[in-house]
């Protein structure tokens, strides 16, 4: 499974800045609520993230330790 | 299409301005449509318009002697775009590129000059939001300045790094922003900056620490 970025639904305004500045079409429009995609084109970019006004969208990283 | 009252009150400088006074402004005010990639303005021009962002994303920055990109932040709607060049004269001190699909409403110099006479609470409103935005950037100076930033990053991706026997902690840049007591532009600055010393490695959602004792020496650098 592609780990992806999260949504909580309670805070997304549904102003859809997530949606037009995605460039690798992990964001859509579905039934009236923002939902993520999974997809390998995401990179991570976390720019969804940056521009969410309300701070539904998060782009967690795990912090691991090289062997 | 027209530029709408509606909107231009949603834009800080014309905050409970009267609506037949809005009327009036509005008539000095163009529309533009820009697309996914267009520049809305260079750097280093002379600007001649103030532009706010209406609907979309616009990515404003800089851009070095070498070519190398440094992101000052992201527009959102209801955000004005160039309002120092305007205000004081002198160039672009960066670029506006279209994110997605944009309009933004756009008023020329001498016809902002015109408005700002008649409505001399449009001035004032001006103020606030230039003194609401020096604040933060005294605020941003002194964390960069004296407060060692840096250090307190390397720190906490050494108390919330997993040590390999099972998943490590997850968080996302605002909220190492927050444990650190900056921004989460300088949180990202300062990631990218221990990635070009080899210290640590960006992969999709992972940070992984490459060099561990090194890391360590940066927490321990006094401020």
């Amino acid at each position: 499974m592609t780990r992806m970025p999260e949504i909580d639904a309670e805070k997304c305004n549904l102003c859809g800045l997530c949606i037009e500045v995605c460039h690798c079409g992990a964001i859509v429009l579905l039934k009236n609520a923002v939902a993520i995609v999974e997809t390998e084109e995401c990179h991570w970019c976390t720019i969804c993230e940056v521009v969410c006004p309300t701070g539904a969208l998060t782009c967690a990283f795990e912090i691991v330790i090289e062997e | 299409m027209a530029v709408e009252t509606s909107i231009l009150s949603t834009l800080p400088y014309f905050s409970g301005i009267a609506a037949a006074d809005l009327g009036t402004i509005r008539q000095t005010f163009f529309e533009k449509t820009v697309r996914r990639g267009e520049m809305i303005f260079l750097e280093g021009e002379p600007a001649d318009s103030l532009y706010f962002l209406v609907s979309g994303v616009t990515k404003l920055f800089k851009t070095s002697a070498q070519g190398k990109e440094q992101i000052i932040g992201l527009a959102r709607p209801h955000e004005v775009l160039n309002d120092i060049s305007i205000f004081d004269g002198g160039p672009n001190p960066m670029g506006a590129q279209a994110m997605t699909a944009v309009t933004v409403y756009g008023i020329k110099k001498d016809r902002l000059d015109a408005v700002l006479r008649q409505f001399p609470r449009v001035s004032s409103l001006i103020i606030q939001v230039l003194a609401a935005r020096t604040r933060q950037l005294i605020a941003l100076v002194e964390d960069l300045s004296f407060r060692h930033v840096i250090g307190r990053v390397v720190k906490i991706l050494l108390e919330h790094a997993g040590d390999g026997a099972g998943p490590g902690e997850r968080l996302t840049q605002q909220e190492m922003a927050a444990m650190a007591g900056t921004a989460r532009e300088v949180v990202a600055r300062s990631l990218k900056a221990l990635e070009e010393r080899g210290l640590i490695r960006l992969e999709r959602h992972r940070i992984v620490v490459v060099d561990r004792r090194a890391l360590q020496e940066v927490a321990e650098e006094p401020a």
